[in-house]
């Protein structure tokens, strides 16, 4: 992969980062919030912020680096001890986090920050830090942060050489921090001509030789047009560890230099055994001095991860449904030809089919990701809303590690964050309400996700005072949604909270109405192939539960074929087939059949006429049937001319060009070429309750 | 002959940034992860020169120093401490435990190179 730009490769790998450092940050405090009193903890937290201000030095990000800095400057007194934590403190570290992560968003998008950007949280960070707080950041930072230039440039006036005396004499510390004076005199020489004088004064005679103390020091004469400071930039990291003088020459005759190099700067070996080979005694002595310890290496438990970029993931998946496809196509052709299912062709196609699948399982598994960083996000959510509307709100997550498709968990973002506001705002009542009520001041909101039966379940309650179902009757009546006589059950009327149109705020808060009703939600979760529901005791709290496909890629279908069309019904909801008789069938009321199965009665549509596929029939007597499960527990029956197959399918979604027809899902092609479409059962049932109980609202309501 | 360099941080970003700053320079970049990593890495690999972070998860740059040292064939490996503390005591700090000099980041990609040749020659 080519990139016209390493540097803006690595700078969005940096935005990257900061997303993970970022949600250690957030665990790392959640850790220390829920009382540990692990010391590891602050410096992960320390560690988080502290990269993030290093990755934002490298790419000139100011706003950024300011920020992270000051908020490092208090983790790092935390870290040292001279800050105790306690909860307030830690509420501090989690607006400045959110603070942070705003910022990095910005400077990602490349939006100015303005330079007053949280400041009420920098002023509460000198409170904090008290009055062991230098200078007020600016100046601090200047000086941190200057990238440290090397004046390179000539001094024009000064084009004329000077020159220098140097005296260096390295001390035995300049050799155990890896220094070496011969790469010192060689840039010395770099700079301008030089004259390397080796002083062997202090050499005792070789018996005496101590190989680790260094006898040898230098003058040199260096006649340079470059100015004093980039010598002694040369010295920089051996300053303290060497006697060294320079000193200007006053320029008075301009004598020629004679530079014969002495013989010594060509041995390669290393100043301190330059005198003369050590005695095998004193090399002993060398060995014993430093015991030399093997690498310990020590397993880590860490695991390595590679980046891949979406795009190619994507792909990926693509061919891989492609092969699905593929291979149903072949399966399909074979046993067209008619061979026997014990020919070796058939079983070769068997193992065939088990391997796709493996594959795709594997290519899923590449796109699922924990829901943690949704759920990091989301508690971000609660404590801005909770601070808005001044309830102590405490978010309990459960199921963090579940995983989920990638995509599935970035567009559940916005859907799951006004479901968390509703909760907060509508969903919990005010601190007084809740003492008169008896129950804690805080109000709780759970968060929890769960993988069931090949679905993923995401439920967000609250243990508010529940749906107020009187007045929800009450404004769905008066906002003309449903006619004044009607009569509905619990669940229906808390149904009615999906109309678009409804709004219970009795005024509307900045926060949870922001012209987004619950119906925007419902259809957000929907186009991801999944179904809400909500239930709610009185006073008990109100919980919205949201099941989704593990993946939008693939399903695994039932192939039907009704009124000459064939159709694919998700196969997790099928719960058995039964064939139609005498025995088991019921009309309760003309129109409206039963069915009976192990004792128990349930509602019965015909496919095909609630589809418009066909009026209906007369009789349905042998016909088939698929039991279907409904989301919300309920169970219904649907009648199918016959079943075709049942095999995965992959998923083509019907994008906006299409008419969203209720109870379609999306498409597929099988085997044979042909398309067909994914029905979504839930949805054509609800359509025929609905359109039994209050057809006219549903047809206001779908205008 | 190209100089090896091991630069040991944790984070990618900078990490990437020495990479992209050495390796057209004509370097050989080796990387680990922190200090735990280097010494892992350490036992396979002999740097001209070595590039440690100082904060750091597992083990820090001083005790990543400290450990480098230990080693006999390590033990005059020139040491850059590469990092945002640009304060005194933490220069002397990172000395006393064997470092043979510093850069500070964000570091200016000349002065990482000269710094290097410095070193290492």
């Amino acid at each position: 992969m080519s990139t016209p730009d390493p540097m803006a490769e690595i700078r969005a790998s940096f935005f990257v980062e900061c997303e993970e450092l970022l949600e250690a940050l957030q665990d790392g405090l959640q850790e220390l919030f829920d009382g540990s009193d692990d010391p590891e903890m602050v410096n992960v937290v320390f560690r988080a912020v502290h990269s993030i201000k290093g990755g934002a030095g490298a790419f000139g990000l100011e706003a950024l680096v300011r920020f992270a800095h000051r908020y490092e400057t208090v983790l790092e007194a935390v870290r040292s001890g001279s800050v105790a934590v306690d909860q307030d403190l830690l509420k501090l570290f989690f607006r400045a986090a959110d603070q942070l992560s705003d910022i990095v968003k910005d400077c990602r998008n490349e939006v100015p920050v303005e330079p007053e950007r949280g400041a009420d949280l920098l002023t509460a960070f000198d409170a904090t830090l008290g009055a062991d707080v230098e200078a007020p950041g600016a100046a601090v930072e200047d000086i941190d942060f200057q990238p440290r230039t090397m004046s390179m440039e000539f001094d024009e006036d000064d084009a004329a050489t000077a020159a220098y005396r140097i005296h260096f004499a390295p001390e035995a510390e300049l050799f155990e921090t890896g220094s070496e004076p011969l790469i010192l005199i060689r840039a010395l020489q770099e700079l301008g001509s030089c004259e390397v004088t080796c002083k062997l004064d202090n050499l005792p005679p070789l018996d005496e030789i101590e190989p680790e103390t260094p006898y040898l020091a230098w003058d040199i004469r260096l006649e340079t047009a470059v100015e004093q400071m980039e010598i002694e930039a040369i010295f920089e990291f051996v300053e303290g560890l060497c006697t060294l003088t320079i000193d200007r020459e006053v320029p008075a005759s301009q004598e020629d230099p004679q530079v014969p190099p002495p013989p010594i700067y060509d041995e390669q070996s290393p100043a301190a055994d330059v005198p003369s080979p050590p005695t095998p005694g004193t090399e002993a002595s060398i060995t014993s001095a430093q015991p030399a310890k093997p690498p310990s290496p020590k397993a880590t438990g860490t695991k390595s991860v590679v980046r891949v970029d979406l795009d190619r993931i994507e792909r990926l998946v693509n061919l891989v449904g492609e092969l699905v496809i593929n291979q149903a196509m072949l399966s399909q052709s074979l046993e067209t030809v008619g061979l026997s299912p014990h020919s070796d062709a058939m079983h070769g196609l068997e193992e065939f089919q088990r391997l796709t699948r493996d594959i795709q399982d594997g290519v899923m598994m590449i796109r699922a990701q924990p829901v943690k960083s949704l759920f990091q996000r989301i508690s971000r959510i609660v404590r801005e809303t909770s601070a808005a509307v001044n309830k102590d709100v405490r978010l309990i997550t459960e199921g963090e590690t579940t995983e989920v498709d990638k995509t599935v968990i970035e567009r559940l973002a916005d859907p799951l964050t006004h479901m968390i506001r509703n909760a907060v705002d509508h969903g919990l009542e005010t601190t007084e309400e809740r003492i008169a009520a008896g129950k804690s001041p805080e109000g709780c909101v759970c968060l929890s996700a769960t993988h069931k039966s090949g679905r993923v379940i995401i439920d967000v309650s609250d243990d508010g005072a529940g749906i107020n179902r009187p007045r929800v009757l009450q404004i769905a009546i008066d906002k003309g949604l449903i006619p004044p006589d009607s009569v509905l059950t619990d669940s229906e009327i808390d149904n009615l909270l999906f109309l678009p149109g409804f709004s219970t705020a009795k005024k509307i808060s900045d926060l949870s109405g922001r012209g987004v009703g619950m119906d925007v939600v419902k259809t957000a979760i929907q186009s991801l192939g999944g179904r809400i529901t909500i239930s709610s005791g009185n006073g008990a709290g109100t919980t919205f539960s949201i099941s989704l496909p593990l993946t939008l890629a693939v399903l695994e279908g039932m192939v039907v074929h009704v009124a000459g069309e064939t159709l694919v019904l998700p196969l997790n909801v099928v719960i058995e087939t039964l064939t139609l008789s005498p025995d088991n069938l019921d009309e309760v009321r003309p129109g409206v059949l039963v069915v009976r199965v192990r004792g128990e009665f349930v509602p019965l549509f015909d496919l095909g006429h609630q589809l418009g596929y066909r009026e209906r029939q007369d009789s349905y007597m042998d016909a088939v049937v698929l039991l279907i499960a409904l989301e919300g527990g309920g169970r219904a029956a649907v009648i199918v001319d016959n079943i075709q197959d049942q095999r995965q399918v992959v998923i083509k979604g019907l994008d906006d060009s299409f008419y969203r027809a209720p109870g379609i899902a999306a498409a597929t092609i099988l085997g044979d070429g042909q398309i067909a479409l994914i029905l979504d059962p839930s949805d054509i049932i609800a359509q025929t309750d609905e359109a039994g109980t209050h057809e006219k609202t549903l047809i206001a309501a779908e205008a | 002959m190209s100089l090896k360099i091991l630069a040991v941080d944790d984070s990618r970003t900078m990490r990437d940034m020495i990479r992209m700053t050495l390796e057209p320079a004509g370097f050989e970049v080796h990387t680990a992860d922190d200090g735990v990593h280097g010494v892992d890495v350490l036992s396979g690999l002999i740097p001209d020169v070595i590039i440690t972070d100082i904060n750091m998860p597992r083990m820090d740059g001083f005790g990543f120093i400290d450990a480098v040292r230990e080693q006999k064939m390590h033990k005059v490996t020139p040491i850059l401490v590469l990092t945002t503390e640009a304060a005194p005591e933490l220069k002397m700090r990172a000395r006393n435990a064997g470092a043979t000099g510093w850069i500070v980041k964000p570091f200016d990609p000349v002065k990482l190179i000269k710094a290097l040749q410095m070193v290492a020659g």
